[in-house]
């Protein structure tokens, strides 16, 4: 008998970043263009105790539930949480110095350089680290000035100064420039973050990880073969997985519920058993709409670097509460099926569930598109989960399963408040999995639904959206059918 | 609104409405669609 596949455990991972906004895709761009907007922009960055009391981001890690977010009165920038732990259910925020050490254990290349005041803060900030502490060597301020004067790159900061430098590889090829490595360092060295933690909490040692599938959207390569590389296994081979290999899966904010269906799929047909989903951070995302921000006068929110990761393997393993993942209901995009949001959801929602017999209210929650509404407002994008819920509300209405006057209320029980930061490909649905895994455990789950859509007209190769989804349930109702 | 001769720019947002889907109904009434893009926001 095929073993049944079950998400066994997730962790997520905030890196507060204030000094890297400014090289986040936009920020660089128009700092670029007008570099009076750099101190604007310095003043609106939050210090690490606000992050840390964010609302949204407690909810990230596990230390509220989404739905708190509702009691919660808004500006949450404002209303922030008392004694508020930076060490959740599932996750953990770490500062930015964390985050350099972090860079400085996952390169392999001499890439940066720190000077030794930053290499001892980051140490400190990574005493609970396990992986490859010895790499996280600072130089003194002079030497850091001459290899950066002596090289092509970029400077790296802590609290406004100079404090380290990233080098160009090749100054003829734009795959290996300075900016495009600092991308991909970072989604490394914060998916080794996500997955390090996955793996202490999941008590399951690194060695029995079979296969690694990451599924963030850096694009790590050279001039030959630009995005065609992986950082599964790089990712793997600093937390130890010496048994696994690996490979990326890329389809924009779609491609970790694509992911985590292939990593399904393979722990239920038998080729591993353990298998890692992992996503690691957007670095181009940070400030992508400080502009909006600015205007309106509230805090760039971007500022923060996401990360997460999975494990998926048979569902009698561990303690036997893992969310058991219904394959047979998963949904997807067809290329014909049209990009409205009706269709885009008639493909994602309903089609599974009819093809199960359920209906949309067999699914106690959904978790479509994440992103926390007060980082897209500002910007007149509005409040994206709040859209998503009512469009699969008003397909319930349509299809008579509930009343219109019940719309809100299939929003307010169905849905939930967005919390995760805009990272890309962080927030399609898997946010809820970590708070998924904690109410199944607590009885109070039977069976949610994860939706992730991905703008492939992004990359202006075709006009499509892309889109998929999965169920996943509590043991007890998970029974064969 | 009478788009019929008019020069339309269309912005669609993945969300909402498509950059295609607002070319598709611009140019059904009439209008001259001269460039559409689908945005993503977030």
């Amino acid at each position: 008998m095929s073993p049944t596949p079950a998400i066994l455990r997730a962790s997520y991972a905030l890196a507060h970043a204030p000094d890297l906004v400014r090289h986040g895709s936009k920020p660089a761009r128009e700092i670029g263009r007008d570099p009076s907007l750099l101190p604007r922009i310095t003043e609106a960055l939050r210090p690490w105790d606000e992050v840390v009391a964010y609302p949204p981001n407690q909810v990230f890690i596990g230390n509220r539930e989404p739905d708190d977010l509702a009691s919660i009165p808004r500006p949450w920038y404002e209303n922030r949480i008392d004694s508020a732990d930076s060490a959740g259910s599932f996750g953990r925020m770490v500062t930015q110095p964390a985050l350099y050490g972090l860079m400085k254990l996952c390169d392999d290349f001499e890439l940066v350089t720190i000077d030794a005041e930053l290499a001892d803060l980051a140490a400190t900030d990574l005493a609970d680290f396990d992986h490859r502490r010895g790499r996280i060597t600072g130089v003194d301020p002079a030497e850091l000035r001459t290899i950066a004067e002596a090289s092509n790159g970029l400077d790296l900061h802590q609290d406004g100064r100079p404090a380290g430098f990233i080098r160009t590889v090749h100054d003829q090829d734009e795959a290996l420039t300075a900016s495009v490595l600092l991308e991909n360092l970072i989604s490394k060295a914060t998916a080794v973050l996500a997955v390090s933690d996955l793996l202490r909490s999941a008590r399951i040692a690194a060695g029995e990880i079979d296969y690694l599938l990451n599924c963030g959207e850096e694009a790590v390569g050279d001039r030959y073969q630009r995005g065609g590389g992986s950082l599964s296994k790089a990712v793997g081979e600093v937390v130890g997985c010496v048994n696994a290999t690996g490979s990326d899966i890329k389809a924009f904010c779609s491609a970790p519920v694509h992911a985590l269906i292939a990593a399904g799929a393979m722990v239920a047909a038998g080729v591993h058993r353990y298998v890692v989903v992992l996503g690691g951070a957007s670095q181009a995302k940070l400030g992508m709409k400080f502009g909006a921000h600015l205007r309106n006068g509230v805090p760039v929110m971007e500022d923060c670097l996401a990360s997460m990761a999975f494990l998926v393997g048979p569902a009698d393993a561990g303690d036997g509460e893992g969310l058991r993942l219904r394959l047979d209901l998963a949904g997807k995009h067809p290329i014909g099926a049209g990009s409205s949001p009706k269709a885009v959801y008639e493909a994602l929602v309903v089609e599974p569930l009819v093809r199960a017999g359920l209906s949309m209210t067999d699914i106690d929650k959904y978790a479509v598109e994440m992103h926390n509404p007060e980082i897209t407002e500002p910007g007149g994008s509005g409040d994206v989960p709040r859209t998503n819920y009512r469009t699969l509300a008003a397909m319930a209405v349509l299809r008579r399963e509930i009343g219109r006057e019940d719309m809100d209320r299939f929003v307010a029980e169905r849905g939930m408040p967005g919390f995760a930061p805009t990272q890309g490909h962080i927030p399609a649905g898997v946010p809820y999995l970590g708070h998924a895994l904690e109410a199944i455990r607590r009885g109070r789950l039977d069976r949610a639904m994860i939706v992730a859509k991905g703008s492939l007209f992004l990359g202006r190769m075709t006009q499509l959206v892309d889109g998929v989804s999965f169920v996943v349930e509590r043991p007890a109702v998970a029974r064969p059918r | 609104m009478d788009l019929n001769g008019r020069r339309v720019v269309a912005i669609g947002e993945r969300e909402g409405v498509t950059g295609p889907s607002l070319k598709l109904l611009a140019e059904s009434a009439g209008a001259d669609v001269v460039f559409s893009v689908t945005q993503c926001f977030v």
